[in-house]
């Protein structure tokens, strides 16, 4: 029973994780209708963005204390916002009316840029990260890790947040509006590219959230650290339904979760492998996704 | 009446890729007046109203708005200089409230107290709007996503408004409903419109002026009353 509940507890954490991710590849999905590969790398930039300026900051930020860590994460989040926006402005904006194939090739093509700048100035070597101290709390037999706690209150405050800003916020009904139609968006008096530019910023400092959770928890960090998480969020998104938000979150807490029973299991070899293989029995019964609409996609 | 012209669209042509969609455009439309523009499907009329919107880039001719060019402006610069455009087919945030909907046809508006007085006179004006307030845009009938389009562009408290085939797909009783307020807007708020039509008869019963177009050209204009008796639109138009 606590094995059980242990490993719901580790599954739900990684969760967290990957829904905070996918909640970038949808929101963008929603706005430009395509996968924006380098969303993956924005994370890892997210990482390495807390790890240099905890550094640059040492001398003045009492160290490994909580007022620290929330100023250098606000600090990483604000870096991969900006870095967001400017990746959209000049990789994608002038893609905007060609084909998606192109602007999804260009995507890759920004993701390999961004791992191999990491390598150039990062290092290719993995960098420990330590943003706050880790202690281990014993709660009636199970064990919590600070640092997943963190994981689960930033999570919780951050989503509902989003759901704020979202639902109720002027620039997140404008968001809504030019998810279902940009001409008529637009005649409304919104400036489109600036709700585009919006949509990247919010979703890249997300990005950026999960990125410095995911080396609280998993502390060695290097260029290539994106990859498999932002794989696995990608399919979060699509099984949520790719571009609808409540989805991309729930998405990511069942992958996170069939990992981590996977993990613990004795297939947990497999558990990379099981993860996709759910992805595709997701789509073959509900292509659109749990949560998502069938519509006719708009060419 | 005479004075200011609202709009002067001059040797309009839009090309999409290789077809030409407007080869030679051009209207004047006097402030205050209701002008309509009236032609067969695949005339020009969309095309027409959407360049002069800024959704499309003219690749020749001239777009004068209140005295000034406009050619190549972004739609919602267009915006807040005072135009609205309720394009065809409606397109109602689905996905959005009403009220949502009715708040977006207000983004650039900033003071809550004009929101709000804009509000109230479209719900009085359309009161439907009002019961159904909180319901999804999309669960909305035909008839009701119309009113729900045209108080959008309401909202925005425009001084030009383009309808683009307002009695589209529409049940005949809400077309009458739609055309009166039409016609009330226009007289009680002063509002300028170009209404473009199949409907011709109706077009040209509430206009003062109409513009024939056809393949893409004006081939006849002229007071709405003597376009009604006109044998050509009378054949072509009115059926017979
Ligand atoms: N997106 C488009 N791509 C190519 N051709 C178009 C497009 N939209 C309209 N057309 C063509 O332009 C011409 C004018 O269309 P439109 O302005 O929609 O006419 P109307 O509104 O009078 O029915 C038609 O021949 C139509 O086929
Ligand atoms: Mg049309």
């Amino acid at each position: 029973m606590n094995e059980f509940l242990q490993q719901l507890l580790n599954g739900l954490a990684l969760g967290a994780i990957y829904a905070l991710i996918a909640l970038g590849y949808t929101m963008v999905y929603g706005v430009l209708r395509f996968i924006n590969f380098a969303h993956s790398d924005v994370f890892m930039v997210g990482a390495f963005a807390a790890y240099y300026i905890s550094n640059g900051l040492a001398r003045w930020l009492p160290p490994e204390s909580i007022p620290g860590a929330v100023i250098i994460m606000l600090l990483a989040m604000a870096v991969c916002a900006v870095l967001g926006v400017v990746v959209e402005k000049l990789a994608y904006r002038p893609l905007r009316d060609r084909s998606k194939l192109n602007v999804l090739i260009t995507a890759i093509g920004v993701s390999l840029f961004l791992e191999y700048s990491g390598q150039l100035l990062f290092g290719a070597d993995p960098k420990t990260f330590r943003l706050l101290p880790s202690r281990n709390v014993e709660l009636g037999g199970l064990v919590l890790n600070s640092n997943q706690l963190i994981v689960f209150g930033l999570t919780l405050v951050l989503l509902l947040a989003l759901r704020h800003i979202v639902m109720k916020t002027r620039i997140g009904t404008a968001m809504r509006a030019v998810s279902f139609n940009h001409q008529a968006a637009a005649l409304m008096g919104i400036n489109i590219d600036s709700v585009i530019s919006f949509t990247f910023a919010l979703g890249s400092a997300l990005a950026a959230a999960a990125g410095i959770l995911y080396a609280m928890n998993y502390p060695a960090i290097e260029p290539l650290m994106g990859v498999m998480p932002g794989l696995k969020a990608f399919v979060a998104a699509v099984l949520g339904g790719i571009g609808n938000i409540p989805g991309a979150a729930m998405g990511g807490v069942l992958l996170g979760m069939v990992e981590s029973f996977v993990r613990g299991s004795r297939y947990s070899t497999y558990a990379d492998a099981i993860a996709f293989a759910i992805l595709i029995l997701i789509l073959l019964f509900r292509p659109a996704g749990l949560l998502g609409k069938s519509v006719v996609e708009k060419v | 009446m005479s004075g200011s012209v609202a709009l002067e669209v001059r040797g309009l042509a839009v090309r999409y890729g290789v077809i030409t969609a407007l080869q030679e455009v051009s209207f004047r439309i006097p402030q205050g007046d209701i002008v309509t523009l009236i032609g067969c499907n695949g005339a020009g009329k969309t095309t027409t109203l959407r360049a002069v919107s800024g959704l499309l880039k003219p690749s020749a001719g001239s777009i004068q708005f209140e005295g000034s060019s406009i050619a190549g402006l972004p739609p919602h610069e267009l915006v807040r200089r005072g135009m609205a455009h309720v394009p065809e087919g409606r397109m109602v945030f689905a996905n959005l409230s009403v009220l949502e909907n009715l708040h977006m046809g207000a983004y650039l508006q900033r003071d809550k107290a004009k929101i709000r007085e804009m509000l109230e006179f479209v719900y009085t004006t359309f009161p439907r709007l009002r019961e159904r307030e909180k319901q999804l845009a999309g669960t909305l009938s035909g008839g009701e996503q119309q009113m729900l389009a045209i108080g959008r562009a309401l909202m925005s408290r425009p001084r030009f408004l383009m309808l683009d085939e307002p009695s589209l797909g529409i049940a005949p009783l809400l077309v009458k409903t739609i055309f009166e307020k039409i016609v009330e807007i226009n007289r009680t708020q002063g509002i300028t419109v170009l209404l473009v039509e199949q409907n011709a008869n109706l077009a040209l019963e509430v206009s003062r002026h109409g513009y024939v177009i056809e393949t893409g050209r004006v081939i006849l204009e002229g007071a709405s009353p003597v376009l009604r008796q006109d044998p050509q639109v009378r054949a072509a138009y009115l059926g017979g």
